[in-house]
């Protein structure tokens, strides 16, 4: 039988240690950003935006009329969430690229 | 012309170019139908996203309840918003990289299940069966109020537009009007907003100008912040004032309950969640994610602001007034019952938060019986309280104080004064919301009978004509059905909204991210977290909403747990029973664990099929 690896239209051979340990490797990169992105998302709205609110209303983000609080729950968390889904993006573009150069490296020992 | 003209100019124009784009995309197949070919780009699907995400109440009414709602309204603004980035984060890629056409498909396979199928379908046709009945209602409630015609008129016409388009082309014509949807209803949002934002403080970006100086005009010459003025005015009236935290019932727990069912419902509704099988690729479903995150929060980002720009204007234009001084804006609204004005017989308008309020709205009243309340009120007045009886006292016990919510949007191009055509304008885009939501759910409804009903589990020998005969035939039912619940809308419509998202937080959401994070969790477990999520939470909603159940405290909310946030709870149920049950049932079968390293691999990496080539280690 013809080795998936030696044509780069089929998928990877799971069989093959390498390119399994590239894939373990994947998904940890992927769930370690999306744990540093979910902190933040929680952070601004859950964080800010509610509990720490009543507090953060004393201050006024500068230069503005907005109590802080306040624009963290209207405003800045709406912001924030758009930045997490950019990062996102940008971070497992970044990974996939890593990735795919990986598992070229492990099947292309094999040849 | 007129604003009567310049509506049906606006409309017209909008429904032939939605008619049009129908036309050029009809398709043939049921990948078309179901999914548009998996040939949407990512800018164009993150578009259609959000107006298919952006209903006729986020429109019309969610800017009005922020106004009347103050901080609390961030509830809306953030669980509305902040369900994208558990889509994007948690769900979108590997639900297209598990391909296939509908999230019930998901379920069932991932579980290997018929009866999980089964419940995901039962989720998915509620949840969209309540969701469209408001929009058909929506679309009914535009037609009236800006062409005076009948609302059922209005519903009939929707419906014909939306059974045009959504049978000939499916998911493909449906996803290109979306776009155009989009572009109309944005438009006409920003340009009321923009206008009111520059006449009140000079700075043309709402979101900034929510934040600066009052016009020297409208502080009476000294400088003052906007949100600060209206705190002030607030104050004065017996309001709370705008900016602060936790004000009432909405404390810091309700606030934090309501906005995380929000979110995890958010990310579980059908009809968000489908978009993302359009795309061609992983990388595109992620970048679709981000696009449609950015376009709707150039809406969720003026709402706010236009919420505060109302408030101000509404308070300080009806203050004070006389007979004479009404505003024109109230004059013309007067006539639909959404703003009432009920003189205590000193002839000045007085609208707070105390006894002496004069502001109402008649709500679910019919014409005959308001007609009765201001004669009586007449005779009150004039016979200094001996005959007839206060309105004021009537509406207040009735819990109508106040001007209904909806005259926000739909009333503030005239309170600032603009041209009639903008207000036109306002017209074509509350239909294009609705029109755009509504086309989306429907496509959810027929996919969920024709597919996973009839193609999966009731005829899996189905001929591809035959399916895709069954598709338009079921989406052909369904904006009949739609079209009935928003001609004769049963009275729970408003409030079932809550029940879709707390059911889908409670349901579709956790099964999702446990099928994808977790290879061990099996079928039995996953069942039984979802049935009692779904039972928790319609129990809880049903009881409170119809049977006067008393709000839960949990010993840590002050008020009762509002029944909108009941799907935190519910969710949390599910996790728990689901991994609690785990470790003592049989994990899933080979097929289903391959099935999940499947969508994991990033793109270009194969499906399951070739993976069961592999030996296991």
């Amino acid at each position: 039988m013809m080795r998936n690896s030696d044509n780069p239209s089929l998928p990877p051979d799971l069989h093959d240690q390498r390119v399994r340990a590239a894939l373990r490797r994947y998904w940890r990169s992927n769930l370690r950003l999306m744990a540093v992105l979910l902190l933040c998302w929680a952070g601004v709205s859950f964080g800010c935006g509610i509990l720490l609110a009543d507090w953060l209303n004393q201050f006024y983000l500068p230069f503005t009329g907005f109590p802080l609080g306040f624009w963290f729950a209207q405003q800045g968390s709406i912001v924030a969430f758009v930045l997490c889904i950019l990062v996102y993006c940008l971070g497992m573009n970044h990974l996939d690229k890593r990735h795919h150069a990986e598992l070229k490296a492990a099947t292309g020992i094999r040849k | 012309m007129d604003t009567r003209t310049w509506t049906i100019i606006f409309v017209g124009a909008s429904f032939a170019l939605y008619l049009g784009i129908a036309w050029l995309s009809r398709v043939r197949d049921t990948r078309g139908f179901y999914v548009a070919g998996r040939g949407v780009p990512a800018l164009a699907n993150g578009m259609a996203t959000a107006a298919d995400w952006m209903s006729a109440s986020s429109f019309i009414s969610m800017a009005g309840l922020i106004s009347f709602m103050g901080f609390a309204g961030g509830v809306y603004l953030m669980g509305w918003t902040g369900g994208y980035v558990l889509l994007a984060l948690l769900l979108a890629p590997y639900l297209r990289k598990f391909g296939h056409f509908t999230v019930p498909d998901f379920v069932g396979d991932r579980f290997d299940s018929n009866v999980a199928r089964i419940v995901a379908v039962l989720c998915a046709l509620f949840i969209s069966f309540v969701y469209v009945a408001g929009q058909m209602r929506g679309v009914g409630v535009v037609f009236s109020r800006f062409l005076e015609v009948d609302i059922n008129a209005g519903v009939f016409f929707g419906m014909a537009i939306v059974f045009v388009y959504a049978t000939l082309g499916g998911m493909k014509s449906i996803t290109w009007t979306q776009v155009a949807q989009y572009w109309v209803l944005i438009t006409a949002y920003l340009t009321v907003a923009i206008a009111i934002a520059i006449k009140l403080t000079g700075n043309p970006i709402p979101s900034i100008a929510m934040g600066s100086s009052l016009q020297a005009e409208y502080s009476g010459g000294q400088a003052a912040f906007l949100l600060e003025r209206l705190n002030q005015i607030h104050v004065d009236l017996g309001f709370d004032r705008y900016t602060d935290a936790f004000n009432g019932s909405w404390d810091k727990v309700n606030v934090f309950c309501v906005t995380l069912a929000l979110m995890a419902g958010t990310a579980g509704l059908p009809h968000v969640l489908v978009r993302f099988y359009t795309v061609p690729s992983v990388r595109a479903a992620r970048w679709s994610a981000m696009w449609a995150l950015f376009f709707i929060a150039i809406l969720y980002l003026t709402a706010p602001a236009t919420a505060a720009f109302a408030r101000y204007f509404m308070i300080t234009s009806l203050n004070g007034a006389t007979v004479e001084t009404l505003p024109d804006w109230y004059r013309s609204w007067e006539r639909t019952g959404l703003v009432l004005w009920f003189d205590d017989g000193d002839g000045r308008v007085r609208y707070s938060a105390g006894r002496d309020n004069e502001i109402f709205r008649n709500g679910a009243l019919g014409a005959a019986e308001l007609l009765e309340i201001s004669r009586s009120h007449e005779l009150w007045k004039n016979s200094g309280g001996d005959r007839g009886e206060d309105a004021r006292t009537v509406l207040l016990e009735r819990g109508l104080s106040g001007p209904d919510q909806d005259i926000i949007v739909l009333a503030t191009p005239e309170m600032a004064g603009l041209a009639s055509w903008i207000i036109a304008l306002i017209a074509a885009g509350g239909l294009a919301a609705a029109l755009s939501t509504a086309s989306g759910l429907l496509l959810v409804i027929s996919s969920a009978v024709a597919h996973d009903l009839y193609y999966r589990i009731l005829n899996p020998a189905a001929t591809e004509k035959q399916r895709l005969l069954v598709g338009r035939a079921v989406i052909g039912v369904a904006v009949v059905i739609a079209g009935l619940f928003g001609i004769y809308p049963p009275g729970f419509v408003s409030q079932v909204v809550a029940f879709a998202f707390g059911l889908a937080a409670a349901s579709l959401f956790p099964v999702l991210v446990m099928g994808i994070f977790s290879k061990r969790v099996g079928t039995i477990p996953a069942i039984l977290g979802m049935l009692t999520g779904i039972g928790f939470t319609a129990f809880y909603i049903i009881a409170s909403l119809y049977f006067g159940m008393a709000p839960w405290t949990f010993g840590i909310f002050s008020s009762g747990l509002n029944p909108q946030g009941i799907g935190a709870i519910g969710m949390l149920l599910n996790f728990v029973v689901t991994l609690a049950l785990t470790p003592l049932f049989a994990p899933p079968n080979r097929a289903s664990q391959e099935m999940v390293d499947s969508v994991r691999e990033p793109e270009g990496f194969g499906p399951a099929a070739m993976i069961e080539q592999a030996v296991d280690h």
